[in-house]
């Protein structure tokens, strides 16, 4: 074991465990440390080699080790770096890691269209929680933006490559769940992109998982689009027995009335995916009849969709419950 | 105060052959370390010599080979880091050009050193053709009984191998160099772990530069003790310069380290002075990545002291008034040149070459190239000076590796000391179309404000 502090919360973790995931358990404990959990958009914890790339779990080490007690010279990906006994961690309490996350957000929104009003990943997409908690109002950067073409890959997925922060969770997802990947990353510098071999289309049981690991908008369901807005859909806990092995057919249905409109994975608290679904459950099956609904589901962490995020708010009196409610729904008067 | 350990028999007509370099006293070195040296007294020798990485970054050498973990049953690699790609530097092209030998024996010493049975050198792709020259040496090595199995009868078995990168200035970067050679992407890794523990194949590894492996061979020569007599302080022996810019000689140089920057610059023995008497603006003495540093605080540190060719006095002053050795690409700028344009150049050359994987490079490094192709084509704002600015603070440090250091540093750098040069820039556009700014006005006194 191993005794971390984070942002003076002393903590004990087993060994090997990384100071994003030390942050996740006091969490878990401690409902109210929440918030001193790092963001992270390219770290994954089901998926093996995933993080370190997007750099806004970036926290400062102040004091290495117990045997060691040097701070670490630069900021360190808190998803890449394990704990060592006796390190202590700023992450809130650190101007300057909160300097460099609000330069990360900024870099992350410099070439993304910003097209959440027609994007389905609004209201779920991390990349919105991220830019509501550390990004700033008005951008500085005034050129083009960097386009791409929207590309089919498979017949269930849309790629838009524009929403797309290359966090490279679809490319760890085919590594790791399907047969083969057929996609990765092509070019480099500004210029890369997340593409299929010569157009080929991503065809295999768990392809749909990309799209639930996606933390933006970049891969979508076909099945969906254009739909519905994810907080106009009710979303339910259901399961069915799956033939394939590899899927326990625990999903989340999203309904509007009777109708599914949309099938996924059930995310955890850190929107991590619990279990992976095949493709048959995601795509397929979207009759009632085909599922047994375990109940309405709760979702803690995206605010649109449950309201949920905004219960900091509501505890300091900025707003009461029932008028974030109305102003939810649009019934607020003044 | 001239010593050549490296180049000094590079002029000699067919030293690339086995049977010329051996005459002239090759491969004494490998004979000498296989058969009356253990690998730890090699080990030892060089750590004693004080050999310095000549990659860029100056880490000691034999500190980094006895980082190497050495499990059993585990097989270890020497990787030659021949992708020598930073603007400014050709160092190793001419080494292993003219005398390709010189690093078949050093890589033959360094592989035993490091109970390495198999090397790779992982030479640049536009070396095209140093891969024949290369290839030809470990043939002619391997026939004379230098490589291959049981090496001089003493067991040692070596195999090295050469392969072509495709072409990217980031595959130079250690991790990502080790990806590409496994023939991935060439992404650098995330560290730790280090290459020493878990590198090519997750095998331990060391990556040494061209000009370390080589350097091992004189230093087996003339003990490392004597070695480290050469040279000043912590920078001892010798070092392969890239001169290149408007002076009168352009050209690899070997220089014992401790020579001063004037000297280097001004006499006939290396870069010759400036071109057409032209006067000195600005030099960028270690490669592209390296802070620029203007003619007054080049011969000079801002302490008076006179600037040496060391890692220790080019690094005096830190980044405010300093800059770095780094791999020795020797820039010089006269005062026809323009800097905007020359960050612009560098600029453009990060951003092309950044890899992609982390944010703030793959976005920080194209912003900071359009806003200098603005403000070196008269349409920049003088806000944009102070978001340079930001941006490369921004990107400096948070990065999976150097290179995000190496695009802020020229940008940083250039800010700091010719700012003035960037707001005329600003404030004249039609003119700075038409001339360049020249010299710089103020002469040091204090580095220039560096802005919010």
């Amino acid at each position: 074991m191993a005794k971390v502090t984070i942002d003076g919360h002393l903590m004990d973790v087993p060994d090997g465990t990384t100071i994003l995931n030390a942050a996740r358990m006091m969490a878990e404990q401690h409902p109210e440390l929440s918030a001193n959990v790092p963001p992270a958009m390219c770290y994954y914890s089901k998926l093996e080699g995933s993080g370190g790339k997007c750099r806004t779990c970036l926290v400062q080490v102040t004091k290495g080790s117990e045997k060691d007690p040097r701070p670490m010279p630069k900021l360190v990906a808190s998803c890449r770096t394990t704990v060592m006994d006796g390190m202590e961690v700023q992450n809130k309490l650190s101007a300057q890691v909160q300097d460099a996350r609000k330069g990360v957000v900024e870099f992350l929104l410099l070439n993304h269209p910003l097209d959440c009003p027609v994007c389905d990943q609004a209201g779920e997409c991390h990349l919105q929680d991220l830019g509501y908690e550390h990004g700033s109002q008005n951008t500085r950067y005034e050129f083009k933006r960097r386009t791409f073409e929207v590309e089919d890959i498979g017949d269930k997925v849309k790629l838009h490559m524009n929403r797309c922060i290359l966090c490279y969770r679809c490319v760890f997802t085919a590594n790791q769940i399907t047969e083969g990947r057929v996609h990765g990353i092509i070019n480099r510098g500004d210029h890369a992109e997340i593409s299929t071999y010569i157009h080929q289309s991503i065809d295999n049981d768990f392809s749909g998982n990309v799209i639930d690991v996606c933390p933006v908008g970049a891969l979508t369901d076909k099945t969906f689009r254009f739909k519905s807005r994810v907080w106009n859909t009710n979303p339910y806990n259901a399961h069915r027995e799956c033939t394939n092995p590899k899927c326990k057919g625990h999903v989340v249905l999203w309904m509007a009335g009777n109708d599914i409109l949309r099938v996924t994975a059930r995310k955890d608290q850190w929107g991590e995916v619990e279990s992976f679904i095949c493709n048959e459950c995601r795509f397929d099956k979207k009759s009632l009849g085909d599922w047994i609904v375990e109940g309405p589901r709760k979702i803690d962490r995206h605010s649109v969709i449950s309201g949920g995020h905004y219960n900091s708010l509501s505890d300091k009196k900025v707003l009461t419950k029932s008028t974030t409610f109305a102003v939810m729904e649009g019934s607020r008067k003044d | 105060m001239s010593r050549k350990l490296l180049l000094d028999k590079a002029h000699i007509a067919g030293i690339e052959t086995f049977e010329v370099y051996r005459k002239e006293g090759g491969y004494r070195a490998a004979e000498k370390a296989l058969k009356s040296m253990t690998p730890d007294e090699i080990t030892e020798e060089v750590k004693k010599s004080g050999l310095r990485g000549r990659g860029g970054a100056g880490f000691p050498t034999g500190m980094k080979w006895s980082f190497l973990a050495k499990p059993e049953g585990v097989p270890r690699y020497l990787v030659c880091n021949a992708d020598e790609s930073e603007p400014g530097t050709f160092k190793d092209r001419f080494l292993m050009e003219k005398i390709p030998h010189l690093l078949v024996e050093g890589l033959i010493v360094s592989s035993f050193a490091l109970g390495a049975n198999t090397a790779y050198i992982y030479i640049r792709g536009e070396y095209a053709w140093i891969v024949h020259i290369l290839e030809k040496a470990i043939a002619e090595a391997k026939n004379n009984g230098f490589l291959g199995k049981n090496i001089l009868g003493t067991g040692f078995d070596l195999e090295i191998y050469v392969q072509r990168g495709a072409g990217a200035y980031i595959c130079g970067e250690e991790t990502a160099l080790l990806e590409s050679l496994e023939g991935k992407r060439g992404n650098p890794r995330i560290k730790p772990p280090f290459p020493a523990v878990k590198g090519l194949y997750d095998c331990p590894t060391v990556v040494n530069n061209v000009e370390s492996i080589a350097a091992s061979v004189p230093i087996i020569n003339m003990t490392g003790d004597e070695y480290a007599k050469i040279g000043l302080g912590r920078s001892t022996g010798t070092k392969l310069i890239s001169a290149s810019g408007n002076i009168n000689k352009p050209g690899v140089y070997e220089i014992v380290l401790g020579l001063s920057v004037e000297e280097f610059l001004m006499s006939d023995e290396y870069c010759g002075g400036m071109k057409n008497g032209k006067k000195l603006k600005a030099c960028v003495p270690g490669g592209s990545s390296v802070p620029i540093l203007p003619h007054d605080l080049l011969f000079k540190t801002a302490n008076g002291e006179t600037r040496l060719m060391t890692y220790e006095s080019l690094s005096d002053g830190g980044f405010a008034t300093g800059s770095m050795l780094g791999s020795g690409g020797f820039i010089v700028y006269d005062e026809d040149q323009c800097i905007v344009e020359n960050t612009y150049n560098f600029t453009r050359f990060y951003r092309h070459e950044s890899c992609g994987q982390c944010s703030p490079c793959r976005e920080g490094t194209g912003w900071m190239e359009k806003l200098l192709w603005r403000l070196e084509n008269g349409q920049g704002k003088i806000e944009d000076i102070d978001l340079l600015w930001d941006i490369q603070r921004k990107i400096e440090g948070n990065t999976i590796c150097p290179l995000g250091d190496a695009a802020s540093w020229p940008v940083a750098a250039a800010i700091r000391h010719f700012r003035e040069e960037f707001e005329w820039h600003v404030t004249h556009p039609k003119e700075a179309m038409e001339r360049n700014y020249g010299l710089r006005k103020n002469i040091y006194v204090a580095p220039t404000p560096a802005g919010a």
